[in-house]
């Protein structure tokens, strides 16, 4: 059964047509990637699954339970995590803080709020830096605290939005390491977009082709590289030279 | 809190619960009003410094809860100690109101500042026409005889005003203290920093907003109380009137926006500094009107330049009693 599904969704902002009609499944404990051109729509597909704004028509289900027009923060309790793409740590408090915030949506006890919160930035390599305040940690270290965030308030699916911009290859590859353990031991069901094809294709058993607000293509890694419509838009028409 | 703080802020306890024996009336007035803006700073603080929400129109919540208790007092005979808590149901009611108003239609930042204000105002011209209250006449309590204690109805010695304020600043410390290490306070301060973050985790901001607008206004209407009961006379001009909103808002703002200790401090630098240049000027003959004005606008010139983030971080660390 999917954990996830979204049943032809639609999103107009004044008439331009961000996303029209997708439709998209993730497996419980599937790893799903959605990928597509700057603009093609992914963030708003993002934005609608985890409340930011109800889609114009369709619906989404979670658990077989319609979220669709539920707020943000009773998705995040129904078990839905998300990053920000333009990462939004609370700058003016502590690392650690900022991931206690997210640890207390399932308890109400700060020791234990504040216990698994720091278990969650020792996996993702953030323990040494735990007192300083957010406001100054680097761009890949804040892409970081928006995982350990996110993964703080124990979601059944993570929503990653472009988590790898920005890192360098071995981070990258460190991060792919983490959410594959994740995925692994915890079951813990993920849906990325992702622009660095690097974890795409190491992480992702499906992926969904995203093209001026419409699905294009979806399949496996291997077979979405090689489709052609897809080739097309990321390179443009193939013509006799 | 490491035990170098445990230590400061228990001789500073001991010095303020013994300051009556060896005082006279003009430092207990001084240590009162001192407290008086402690209390009432620490409630604002709740509202702005933790939860991120800025009210230029906390003289609302002194005004009606002075107004209440007191002409409950004066026309009833009811003793404040049931009028206080009428009073505070009073002020959570016109807090839920503005909170409601602004949350449930996405008013914030400055808009929600400028709503806090035209409440405030409107109850000034409102409470110039109840003539319950006394109209724009005012209302007064009967002068307290100063060397009998009447406890039932809070009329007593300048020490046992001392003492009540005493005992709710210091009631208002812990109680905050013990918010911000709660749910509530990490919720407060994450909606602060950014609520749309907040909200993806988990975090209803709309009913976390309510809470730290009902606690502000709760614990703004007792001082309500207790200015109404210490100053025996009310004014709408002048307790209503917006120069005291921002009479509230400078001791946390100059002390430290969000801290602990901040409202506290800030209200000893503003009134003991104030009182200190009139004296100062007194002694020479010179009396200069509004130069506490000029002086509190100094003040918080310096501060926003130099101290932006308020005095009590920056002696918090001379003093050794954070952990940074």
């Amino acid at each position: 059964m999917s954990l996830l599904e979204a049943r032809s969704i639609s999103k107009s902002f004044r008439g331009l047509k961000a996303v029209a009609n997708a439709s998209l499944e993730v497996p419980q404990g599937g790893i799903v990637a959605l990928i597509g051109p700057n603009g093609a729509g992914k963030t708003t597909c993002f934005n609608m699954i985890a409340g930011v704004f109800a889609p114009d028509s369709g619906e989404i289900l979670f658990g077989g339970k319609r979220i669709d027009g539920l707020r943000p923060d009773q998705i995040c309790v129904a078990g839905i995590g998300r990053t920000f793409q333009i990462v939004k740590p609370f700058a003016g408090l502590s690392v650690l803080d900022n991931v206690i915030v997210g640890a207390f949506n399932r308890t109400k006890h700060l020791s234990e709020a504040s216990r698994s919160a720091s278990d969650i930035l020792d996996r993702l390599g953030l323990g040494p830096k735990r007192d300083l305040p957010a406001s100054s940690l680097t761009l890949p270290d804040r892409k970081r605290l928006e995982v350990a965030r996110a993964l703080a308030t124990r979601p059944t699916l993570l929503l990653l939005d472009e988590v790898m911009a920005g890192l360098r290859p071995t981070e990258c590859d460190l991060m792919v390491e983490v959410f594959r353990e994740l995925n692994a031991k915890d079951g813990l069901t993920i849906l990325l977009i992702e622009h660095v094809m690097r974890a795409v294709m190491a992480l992702a058993r499906h992926i969904v082709v995203l093209h001026h607000g419409e699905i294009i293509a979806r399949g496996t890694p291997q077979e979405v590289v090689r489709d052609p419509a897809v080739l097309e838009c990321y390179l443009g028409e193939e013509t006799e030279v | 809190m490491n035990s170098r703080a445990r230590i400061l802020l228990s001789v500073l306890g001991v010095v303020l619960v013994l300051l009556p024996a060896f005082a006279g009336n003009y430092v207990i007035s001084v240590a009162t009003l001192i407290l008086y803006f402690a209390f009432v700073g620490q409630a604002w603080n709740v509202m702005m410094g933790f939860a991120g929400q800025l009210s230029l129109g906390h003289s609302l919540y002194v005004g009606v809860g002075a107004y209440v208790s007191a002409a409950m007092f004066v026309n009833l005979g009811i003793a404040p100690w049931a009028g206080l808590w009428v009073a505070i149901l009073v002020c959570m009611a016109l807090g839920a109101a503005i909170g409601f108003l602004a949350f449930r239609f996405g008013i914030s930042g400055v808009y929600f500042a400028l709503l806090t204000i035209a409440f405030a105002e409107f109850t000034r011209i409102g409470f110039d026409h109840i003539e319950w209250t006394g109209g724009s006449g005012g209302l007064f309590l009967k002068v307290a005889q100063r060397e009998q204690m009447d406890l039932l109805n809070f009329r007593g010695p300048p020490a046992m005003y001392y003492y009540a304020i005493l005992a709710l600043a210091a009631g208002a410390l812990a109680i905050c203290a013990w918010l911000l290490k709660s749910r509530a306070g990490y919720y407060w301060q994450a909606i602060r920093e950014n609520e749309e973050a907040a909200q993806a985790l988990g975090i209803n901001t709309f009913r976390y907003k309510m809470i730290a607008v009902l606690i502000s206004s709760a614990m703004t209407a007792v001082s309500g109380v207790f200015f109404a009961f210490y100053y025996n006379n009310l004014f709408p001009e002048q307790i209503f009137h917006i120069s005291r909103s921002i009479e509230i808002i400078l001791g946390p703002i100059i002390g430290g926006i969000g801290t602990l200790f901040g409202p506290i401090l800030g209200a000893f630098v503003l009134t003991v500094l104030a009182d200190s240049i009139t004296e100062v000027l007194a002694y020479f003959g010179v009396e200069v009107p509004g130069i506490k004005q000029v002086f509190y606008g100094v003040v918080l010139l310096m501060v926003v330049m130099f101290l932006p983030h308020g005095i009590w971080p920056t002696l918090a660390r001379k003093l050794g009693v954070t952990k940074s």
